[in-house]
């Protein structure tokens, strides 16, 4: 809402400078977005009236005039605008004035003396006109400074209203807040009734009571409509934002802003019959002015008119129809002012893709007494400026379907809780009176009737926040709240987000935030996922569906960064996931899982001297992993996954649940992500399940010996592509209890192994609680290690 | 020449050829040639038999004394060549401390997750717990239940993102229907009891809204608080948010503006504004978030009696707290994984 600041000031008693009027309304919840000030800061311009205009002797395009400036003697200016004529009166700078970047001077020009400018509207900087002097009135006081002849010591105003505030977005509802605010005195325009002059009506019926119970109509016959606008008006509206069209338009929009209610004007020559407020029939169609032509839905109600039976006009309360509007060659006009309810105007000019300022207004709640009122504003503009017959009004009324406005109770104890500002009843009624709402008083309690330009005050609630509001968020004390102290708990079977996320960042990855909204590529690509969860408004086609995997985003953070030569990049990013899962709750229909995924390219420790680099692999990456489940042991089962090389490529499995996968990105996505041409192996990267890797059980201890622990190394040959695990399996499911260990110290194949065969050391940890171990019993357990690879596997010990 | 004189030129020789020898070998020869079998010492001790007792008393003596003197020497010569060729050794060792340690380095977190983790702390350390909700929500959570029906006209505040065959659904626009889910959750669960226990929560979390440029993001995040019980008011409000907002900031100076304003889930409703304090936007506000007490109808929805319980709630934006922590100019920058820009809030 954008407003004249000296408008508002007409309308109400203002002690405030421009800057304390503004901080008043912000801090009433009127936020004030802007101010601009109506014209640049420029002194010594004057109204001035052209007497003689010559020729300019010694250049074509100028001419030499002499203006009187109300400065006693005439000045001799030499001017270049092509406009320029004798008798016309214009703004006029005198030398010694400030304009915007320059200072007029007594100067030569062409030889000819000069003693000013005169001015283009742009010089003004009220718009950016430079075709010609600004012409004005031809009555203007010669001398007079410019700044106050066409009130350019104004501001425009633009408030940012919340939906709640709708009585606000008038120039009246504003100087009444104001008012209450300040007890500043009221100065609305009075609006007397206009008589009818003639008995042209139009009747009107009210065929969907609850969209529109109340409506008024008026013929004014024999209207000018090539009137001109009067400057005050276009000034106005212009400063409100509205683009003068025409002077019935205009008008329209004048008593809109200054009251609040939405008018339309229909050519009466066009309208049949009487006018109806109806639901549309199936299928009816109709040309709005903007041109659209729309096919409103069954609660969409109409204006229409009786010919052909029944015509619709203009979507009621949104925006009229093109047949029907008014135009040039109007004589006649039928004028409405009708009161919509929010109900029946609520999201529908959003679900057709547009909003009107009509629309705006009666979707948030036009005052419902107001009509009558407008429409004799409105006349009397009419009639001021275009001329022409007034009809009598005709006000169709369905009081049953009118808002109610019902006593709102208001405990004075109940305030003072909410707020926690001990208010006395005393203060609340000053309050509640200075708002001017009718109530009522007893004891402590108020009954408060809500005015009808209030859609806001329904309960107790809306009024603490009047109370609040008019006394003053600054005003209402900050104060730490009070509480039993209760310690809360600290499940220690259970890591925190933030935890976790310092563990992966200590093994050298660095946090993301990506988009959870990707490109639908992505989910073909690293989740072979042909039915992703879509987004029906996506702000960008590549942001059109839910990732169903964080991999993704890594890898385009891989991309971004390859390309600016950050050649080691390790990140890591924990977020949700979206897919559709018919048992999923709590949202039914899509599960969100969060995840923890981590992506490492490059060379696995930064370049570094004494070291010779080389670039993480699968193996790397597979320890940090390892190493934030310690001490929980995980176990991997080689996995078919879309993301990644199928043969470098791992389930990963917790306690007999799959949680997650861990692999080498597939060469194939390498490829096309021009990963390889950006200089880049193949990325390791994991994503898990959040969940596993945030339970972490508490330590269950092992009795330590007292008695030495013996080692024993043994080699193994195997069959080159027997996995470890199970051969591990069998080894550990043969080994007594006094096996502490059997670890993986050394692979080989090479020369003195047979190229079908893999060497493998273990390293055997024996300890007994009970005594010390002889050598004897470490060869039996050992002997008994290698039967058991032997059997399952056929492994011989290497000589 | 007297027995005495000879013994103290013995000695004198024997130090003077300790201090030539240049290390331990050198040293042992020398030694051999004055303690050895047939050193002089050695000598000295072999002719004692041939003289007087009385002599051989004084003798003896004088060639102990001369001995201990020998063996004295013998030691300083030992350490001091100990002690030099472990000067060399150290020397040799000796490392240039100026070149980088070796290894692998730190990572580090992304700077509105450290944002989080303070906000986290601060709000733990007044009995405020974390809670979570999903992202994909249902409008009744996201909306209808938090007072903002269809077609109200609040709704155009939010512009939401839907799923496509998924009526109902939306990406939530904000992390207040946690609220929701959290009071139906506590009522439910204290049912039982004739008081239910206080709710304290926050709620970090990503949002969406249809809405892109250099101060908006079509994601980012929030944090929702929300306090409810038997005397909980907008001043308690005031008095959490600004403390909370002088030890984000660790300055006790700092003044947040409490501005009326509008939410259909709050009344009173308030933005929370904060001055910039330097840069170029100096003395210019700064909207940081919504907040207010908890609207009746949300208590309602959330299954609690608005009559007996009141609460506060407040929605905070941390990308931009920590814009204004750290001096970031560009939202953008949190959200395309740029390393050089996130590699430095370790």
């Amino acid at each position: 809402m954008q407003f004249s600041e000296h408008w508002l000031r007409s309308l109400v008693d203002i002690s405030l400078s421009t800057e304390a009027l503004c901080d008043l309304l912000t801090m009433a919840g009127l936020e004030v977005e802007q101010v601009l000030p109506a014209a640049p800061p420029f002194t010594g311009i004057v109204v001035a009236r052209v007497l003689t205009l010559d020729k300019h002797p010694d250049a074509d395009k100028l001419k030499l005039c002499t203006v009187d400036a109300g400065q006693g003697a005439a000045l001799q200016i030499v001017c270049g605008a092509p406009n320029v004529a004798v008798g016309m009166v214009v703004p006029c700078a005198l030398v010694g004035a400030q304009l915007p970047g320059m200072t007029i001077r007594r100067a030569k020009v062409r030889g000819v003396e000069s003693n000013g400018m005169l001015c283009s509207a742009r010089e003004l900087g009220m718009s950016d006109d430079h075709s010609g002097l600004l012409a004005l009135a031809a009555d203007a006081p010669l001398g007079q400074d410019i700044r106050q002849h066409l009130g350019l010591d104004d501001n425009l105003i633009t408030l940012k209203l919340t939906p709640n505030r709708a009585d606000c977005l008038s120039l009246t509802g504003i100087a009444r807040e104001v008012a209450a605010l300040t007890g500043g005195a009221l100065k609305l325009p009075q609006v007397a009734p206009v008589a009818a002059a003639q008995e042209l009506t139009r009747a009107v019926v009210l065929d969907a009571p609850d969209a529109c119970p109340r409506y008024c109509g008026r013929v004014i016959s024999g209207v000018d409509a090539a009137a001109a606008s009067p400057q005050w008006l276009v000034q106005r509206l212009e400063r409100s934002g509205i683009r003068s069209i025409s002077a019935l338009v205009d008008v329209t929009n004048y008593v809109m802003l200054e009251l609040g209610q939405p008018l339309h004007a229909f050519d009466n020559a066009h309208l049949e019959g009487s006018i109806h407020v109806r639901y549309p029939a199936p299928g009816e169609r109709l040309k709005l002015l903007n041109g659209d032509t729309v096919t409103p839905e069954r609660d969409t109600a109409l204006i229409a008119d009786e010919a052909g039976g029944s015509r619709a006009l203009a979507l009621a309360g949104i925006m009229g129809g093109e047949d029907s509007g008014i135009g040039g060659a109007t004589k006649d006009l039928f004028l409405e002012s009708a009161y919509f309810s929010p109900q029946a105007i609520a999201g529908k000019a959003r679900a057709l893709g547009f909003s009107s300022d009509a629309s705006h207004r009666y979707e948030r709640g036009v005052d419902f007494v107001l009509q009558r009122q407008a429409i004799e504003r409105a006349t009397q503009l009419v009639l001021e400026i275009c001329g022409g017959v007034p009809g009598p009004v005709v006000e169709a009324v369905a009081a049953a379907h009118l808002p109610k406005r019902a006593e709102v109770k208001l405990r004075s104890a109940r305030a003072v809780r909410v707020i926690g500002c001990p208010f006395s009843a005393d203060q609340i009624g000053l309050i509640l009176k200075g708002l001017g709402f009718p109530l009522r008083r007893d004891g402590d309690d108020f009954y408060v009737t809500p005015p009808s330009y209030r859609f806001d005050i329904e309960i107790e609630e809306d009024l603490i926040e009047e109370i609040a509001r008019v006394f003053g968020y600054d005003n209402i004390p900050a104060l730490p709240p009070t509480g039993s102290l209760a310690m809360l708990a600290v499940p220690e079977e259970q890591r925190s987000v933030m935890g976790l996320r310092h563990l992966v960042a200590e093994r050298d990855y660095q946090e993301l935030v990506n988009f959870s909204f990707v490109d639908a590529a992505w989910e073909r690509d690293f989740c072979a996922s042909e039915a992703p969860v879509v987004l029906a408004n996506p702000i960008a086609s590549q942001m059109g569906v839910m990732r169903s995997s964080l991999i993704g985003g890594l890898v385009n953070a891989l991309v971004f960064n390859l390309k600016r030569r950050v050649n080691r990049v390790r990140v890591f990013e924990i977020g949700r996931c979206f897919r559709r899962d018919g048992q999923a709750q709590p949202v039914p229909g899509f599960a969100q899982p969060q995840r923890l995924a981590a992506l490492a390219a490059g060379p696995a420790d930064p370049e570094q001297w004494g070291e010779k680099s080389r670039n993480a692999d699968f193996y790397d990456v597979k320890c940090d992993l390892e190493a934030l489940f310690a001490p929980r042991l995980l176990r991997f089962e080689v996995v078919d996954h879309p993301a990644l090389h199928p043969g470098r490529a791992a389930r990963v499995m917790l306690e007999g649940q799959a949680i997650g996968v861990v692999g080498e990105l597939h060469p194939r996505w390498v490829q096309k992500y021009e990963l390889a041409a950006l200089g880049n192996s193949a990325p390791v990267v994991f994503e898990i399940e959040l969940g596993a890797l945030l339970a972490h059980p508490l330590p269950s201890l092992a009795e330590v010996s007292r008695f030495p622990s013996v080692v024993r190394d043994l080699a193994l040959l195997v069959a080159h592509d027997l996995p470890l695990q199970p051969l591990l399996d069998a080894m550990k499911g043969a080994a007594p209890a006094i096996v502490r260990a059997i670890e993986l110290f050394d692979q080989y194949q090479g020369a003195g192994v047979a190229p079908d065969q893999k060497s493998l050391a273990f390293r055997i940890v024996m300890q007994d609680t009970e005594k010390t171990l002889a050598d004897a019993d470490a060869d039996a357990v050992v002997a008994g290690l290698v039967d058991a690879a032997t059997k399952e596997f056929g492994a011989r010990l290497r000589a | 020449m007297p027995a005495t004189e000879a013994l103290d030129q013995i000695v004198s020789q024997a130090r003077d050829e300790f201090a030539r020898a240049a290390d331990p070998a050198q040293l042992e020869q020398a030694k051999a040639r004055y303690l050895g079998k047939s050193g002089s010492i050695t000598e000295q001790m072999k002719g004692l038999g041939k003289v007087s007792p009385d002599e051989r008393r004084l003798l003896g003596a004088a060639i102990n004394a001369a001995k201990d003197q020998i063996e004295a020497a013998l030691a300083a010569r030992r350490e001091a060549l100990q002690n030099a060729a472990l000067e060399a050794q150290l020397a040799a060792e000796a490392l240039d401390v100026t070149l980088p340690g070796r290894g692998r380095k730190r990572g580090g977190l992304h700077p509105v997750s450290l944002t989080l983790e303070r906000i986290e702390q601060l709000f733990r350390s007044i009995g405020f717990e974390v809670a979570d909700g999903p992202e994909i929500e249902t409008d009744w959570h996201n909306f209808t239940a938090l007072n903002t029906p269809e077609n109200h006209p609040a709704r155009s505040m939010h512009d939401t993102f839907y799923l496509e065959d998924a009526p109902g659904l939306l990406l939530r626009t904000h992390t207040s229907p946690v609220q929701i889910r959290y009071m139906q959750q506590h009522a439910a669960r204290y049912a039982h009891l004739e008081r239910m226990p206080e709710i304290r929560i926050i709620a970090p979390g990503r949002v969406y809204r249809v809405d892109s440029d250099a101060t908006h993001s079509p994601m980012f995040h929030q944090v929702e608080g929300l306090m409810v019980g038997e005397r909980v008011s907008f001043a308690d409000l005031k008095g959490v948010v600004a403390d909370f907002l002088r030890r984000y900031f660790e300055s006790d100076e700092l003044k947040p503006r409490f501005r009326p304003s509008f939410f259909p889930f709050t009344e009173p409703s308030a933005e929370i504004d904060l001055a910039f304090t330097s840069g170029p936007l100096e003395g210019r506000w700064l909207e940081i978030g919504g907040c207010g007490v908890v609207h009746p109808n949300v208590l309602r929805h959330g299954g609690i009696d608005p009559e007996r319980y009141t609460g506060f709630a407040f929605g905070m934006g941390p990308d931009r707290l920590t814009m204004l922590r750290y001096g970031i100019a560009d939202l953008r920058l949190f959200f395309d994984g740029d390393l050089r820009f996130l590699a430095q809030f370790q």
